[in-house]
């Protein structure tokens, strides 16, 4: 059998634990699983624990042990993460008696096709068909610890630890099998999931294995295990549907907001009306209707009923009564200069270089670049369901980080992790918007005073007011070309939103690039493709007006200065397949065509479109869209394909319409007939083309193909218009009076 | 507190409740039927689509005293046994779903566009789903999967209009070697 290199050596030490129910045995296993915690320009949300409850003395004392323990498992790791990643059979795997095969992994499913691309990969390496296999996504009680659910990092770093851990299990079955029948184990071979004798007369499969104690006591097993190579696959790299799509389109799944429980009752919390607002006077709890709980804790104050209405209505009636103060409201007129106010970029050093270029450039150019706040708004809005039992919390809940809830949960009640178990049941939408668990808190102070079930389902009022947003945006970018229009100097400043994307692909002679951290009115966290968007809008958009200083066409400008490899023939790909130089000679009046490219999570895109402007308002409509993409080995090409249009069509959103508005400390567009996303009429008539790396690595894909969008309309607009673009939502001129 | 009294997917059902609380609440809390989704609470994402009286109705928006004596027909309604409803298999034929939170919504929004107009021209589709939201925006596999159900339904072929172009990268352990360099 041919294998990806390195051949990896496995041992397997005795113990029955790996294939079935039983004491976990240690094991020691091998690489290459790459480490996403040190992952540099990730940019989670930083800040304390939404709530400090009260706790009574007996609570606190418990507190103190629990945080003894936390500090000796952090102690554990020099991240500071609590983790346990591991690609040993016992972490990934158990074989039912029944046949049943279950793969056990860390990561959640929120409609990036986790759950799919896990299960090809370990029916991949078992050599049983993708049906045979079941997927158990993040359980605090179960699963391995496999970090949160982001940076692209399902694909390179819980994959190849699934891969290595059913690679191990076959060739622990062919070892089992050669013992059992006296015979070369190199003569066997696994075929949809059993190993056969040579007369064809014997077989034995996974359960047979899983079930022999005797020989899983045996002596150390020792073997050389090999993922299986690209030209071998049966099951990756070919298109699969979601493997639980049935239970979609049936309604059958439950999602969070339909976990239900006996006995389960509703709650509403009590917001204030701004960020920092400060409870003076809460409405009398009198008010309350029938069966309603007041349940009040310091600042929070929520109301728990039979019924979400009931809860709902008796939350209204006490926020009609009750007084808040509020001091400091963030104005969003002051965002712009409190970023450059509130940071400095470095002086000196490469700096100096980039402003002595400027000084003798041929040309300069200096632009400002805005891009707002903008939403996640996913479709399920946060939720959770906690349950109290013998002084242990259960909290199902959507979030991409069980392991950081279970520690938030753990610390805001006191109790050890252990004592908390959270259950992620696949969830609806997330795009980095959803890895903190402010629903699960709130369910569980709920549910421990009232001493039932409780469920919270955010409205989608508060997750537009309440929930974190992605970063905003100011980029400052000062850049010069000398005569033969090569570029000599570039200074690129990212106030705020981040360093993903800050990189330049192309040749500068003097080259200065900084992210900038600034004071943030508004919550602000992660995102799909976090700051390389902004990045990307204006490092692109600034090279087409660099190309139409120098006199150069945006494509062969772009080629003339570019030193990543890959993405040049992204690049040159994406030109060839929307017939750039035919377009540009063709184009029909009152349209433009626009180029982009760049890398994101060790990927690379290319984008093409053709646009008009809407003559009353400006807004561009998007007609034409092409893209192609590189991320390595595609693992599933029908997951590839809905994340790259998922992700363009969202990258639409910010172009054509969204960012968020506030004033007097509340967002202001907090209906999504305010806060308008894409729809299906915004689609433009798109062509996608990957371009498949089989020699490579497989990256995760969900991220880069957003990032394309908005410089590739920005550079139509400007094409169109001959108006340098500067902000998101990007307008054009107005040529007729709305 | 009142009672009321309907059908849904084709069983007659009997509640208690406060006539103003939404149709969807009552679905979801007495009738535990979770697969109608809440997804804004405002009319503007269609979420919460199900069919009165066989009209794509709102469930967010329709109080229960509204629904007294109708027909209703959910998610849960529309497969016979294990035999998918022909909408259902076009959408898991098509894999139109990321998250799959809207799809409940999106495929009653469906049911409804086909049952009234058969052959749907792309412009009646549109103005029929252009509602809907995805925030996967998933909608290019969506509009395939309906082209795909309107055709199964109305006894024609059916094309998977899920091409999915593919090319080799050119030059490749050369180009990746110098890109990690």
């Amino acid at each position: 059998m041919p294998a990806d290199k390195p051949t990896i050596k496995t041992t397997i030490a005795n113990g029955r634990s790996a294939l079935g129910a039983g004491a976990h045995a240690p094991q020691t296993f091998r690489n290459p699983v790459p480490d996403f915690a040190n992952e540099p320009e990730r940019y989670e949300l930083a800040e304390p624990l939404p709530y400090q409850f009260r706790m009574d003395r007996r609570v606190f004392l418990q507190s103190i042990a629990g945080g003894f323990l936390l500090f000796a498992a952090c102690s554990r790791d020099a991240s500071g993460q609590r983790r346990q990643v591991s690609d040993s059979v016992d972490a990934r795997l158990r074989f039912g008696a029944d046949g049943s095969i279950t793969v056990l992994n860390g990561k959640v499913e929120e409609g990036q096709g986790s759950r799919t691309e896990v299960a090809m990969a370990a029916a991949e390496e078992l050599r049983v068909p993708l049906q045979a296999v079941t997927v158990q996504m993040a359980d605090t009680a179960i699963s391995p610890n496999d970090w949160i659910t982001a940076g692209s990092s399902t694909t390179p770093s819980t994959v190849p630890a699934v891969r290595n851990a059913a690679a191990a299990a076959r060739e622990l079955l062919l070892q089992f099998a050669a013992t059992k029948w006296q015979t070369d184990r190199q003569k066997l071979r696994v075929d949809e999931g059993k190993v056969r004798s040579a007369d064809g007369s014997k077989s034995l499969s996974y359960k047979d294995l899983a079930a022999d104690e005797a020989f899983l006591r045996s002596e150390a097993n020792s073997m050389e295990a090999a993922i299986t190579a690209p030209a071998e696959w049966q099951t990756l790299g070919k298109a699969s549907g979601r493997i639980n799509g049935r239970d979609i389109v049936t309604g059958r799944h439950q999602f969070p907001s339909d976990i239900q429980l006996p006995g389960m009752m509703h709650g509403v919390i009590l917001r204030p009306p701004s960020y920092g607002a400060i409870l003076q006077k809460l409405g009398e709890s009198s008010s309350l209707p029938n069966g309603a709980t007041l349940v009040q804790d310091r600042e929070f104050v929520g109301v728990v009923a039979q019924t979400a209405f009931a809860a709902r209505q008796a939350t209204e009636a006490l926020a009609a009564k009750t007084t808040w103060k509020q001091d400091k409201a963030p104005r969003q007129e002051d965002l712009w200069r409190s970023f450059r106010e509130g940071g400095k970029p470095q002086a000196g050093g490469e700096r100096e270089r980039v402003s002595a270029n400027l000084s003798n450039a041929k040309t300069t150019l200096e632009a400002s670049f805005e891009v707002p706040y903008i939403h996640h708004a996913p479709m399920e809005p946060r939720a959770a369901v906690a349950e109290w039992k013998d002084g242990k919390l259960t909290v199902w809940t959507g979030t991409s980080g069980p392991f950081n809830v279970q520690n938030d949960l753990a610390k805001t009640f006191g109790l050890a992790p252990e004592q908390v178990r959270v259950i992620v049941p696949d969830f609806g939408g997330g795009f980095g918007g959803k890895h903190t668990g402010e629903a699960a808190i709130e369910a569980a102070r709920l549910a421990k005073e009232v001493k039932r079930p409780v469920s919270l389902r955010w409205t989608r009022q508060e997750e537009f007011s309440w929930a974190y947003c992605r970063p905003a945006a100011l980029i400052d970018i000062r850049a010069g070309i000398d005569e033969k229009g090569a570029i000599t100097a570039w200074e690129f400043l990212n106030y705020n939103a981040g360093g993903s994307g800050l990189k330049s692909p192309y040749r500068a002679a003097a080259l200065h690039e900084e992210f900038i951290r600034a004071e943030t009115p508004l919550r602000q966290g992660s995102y799909r493709a976090l700051a390389s968007t902004a990045n990307n809008f204006a490092r692109e958009t600034l090279m087409d007006e660099l190309a139409k200083a120098a006199g150069q066409d945006p494509l062969a400008f772009r080629l003339a200065h570019m030193h990543d490899q890959r993405l040049r023939v992204v690049l040159e790909a994406v030109a060839e397949r929307f017939g750039w130089e035919k377009r540009k000679r063709e184009l029909r009046p009152g349209r433009g065509i626009g180029i982009a490219c760049g890398n994101e999570k060790n990927s690379v895109v290319a984008t093409c479109v053709e646009v008009e402007l809407d003559a009353a308002t400006g807004v561009p409509r998007v007609l034409e869209l092409c893209q192609t993409y590189e991320c390595g080995a595609i693992l599933n090409p029908k997951g590839l394909q809905q994340q790259a249009e998922g992700g363009i069509i969202m990258g639409l959103g910010a172009v054509l319409h969204e960012g968020i508005r506030y004033a007097d400390g509340m967002v202001t567009n907090r209906y999504f007939r305010q806060y308008r996303v894409p729809r299906m009429r915004d689609l433009p008539k798109m062509d996608l083309v990957f371009l498949d790396r089989k020699d490579a690595p497989s990256n995760g894909a969900g991220e880069t193909p957003i990032i394309g969008i908005a410089p590739a309309v920005a550079n139509a607009v400007f094409a169109l218009s001959g108006q340098p673009v500067r902000q998101m939502p990007i307008r054009g001129p107005r040529t007729k009076a709305a | 507190m009142a009672t009321f009294e309907f059908t849904v997917n084709g069983q007659a059902k009997r509640v208690e409740s406060d006539p103003k609380r939404p149709l969807l609440d009552v679905l979801r809390e007495d009738l535990h039927l979770t697969g109608t989704k809440y997804g804004c609470g405002e009319g503007q994402c269609r979420a919460c689509t199900v069919l009165v009286d066989n009209r794509p109705t709102l469930a967010c928006l329709t109080t229960v005293d509204r629904v007294q004596q109708k027909e209703l027909r959910t998610i849960e309604g529309l497969a016979k046994g294990d035999e998918l409803h022909p909408v259902q298999e076009a959408f898991l034929e098509e894999n139109a779903m990321q998250c799959g939170y809207c799809i409940p919504g999106m495929i009653m929004q469906t049911v409804a566009l086909l049952e009234k107009t058969p052959h749907p021209t792309p412009e009646q589709t549109l103005t029929a789903l252009n509602g809907s939201l995805c925030r996967c925006c998933g909608y290019q596999r969506i509009l395939a999967a309906v082209d795909r159900a309107a055709a199964a339904m109305g006894g024609k072929p059916v094309e998977s209009a899920s091409v999915i172009h593919i090319q080799q990268a050119p030059g490749l352990a050369e180009e990746a070697a110098h890109a990690r360099r």
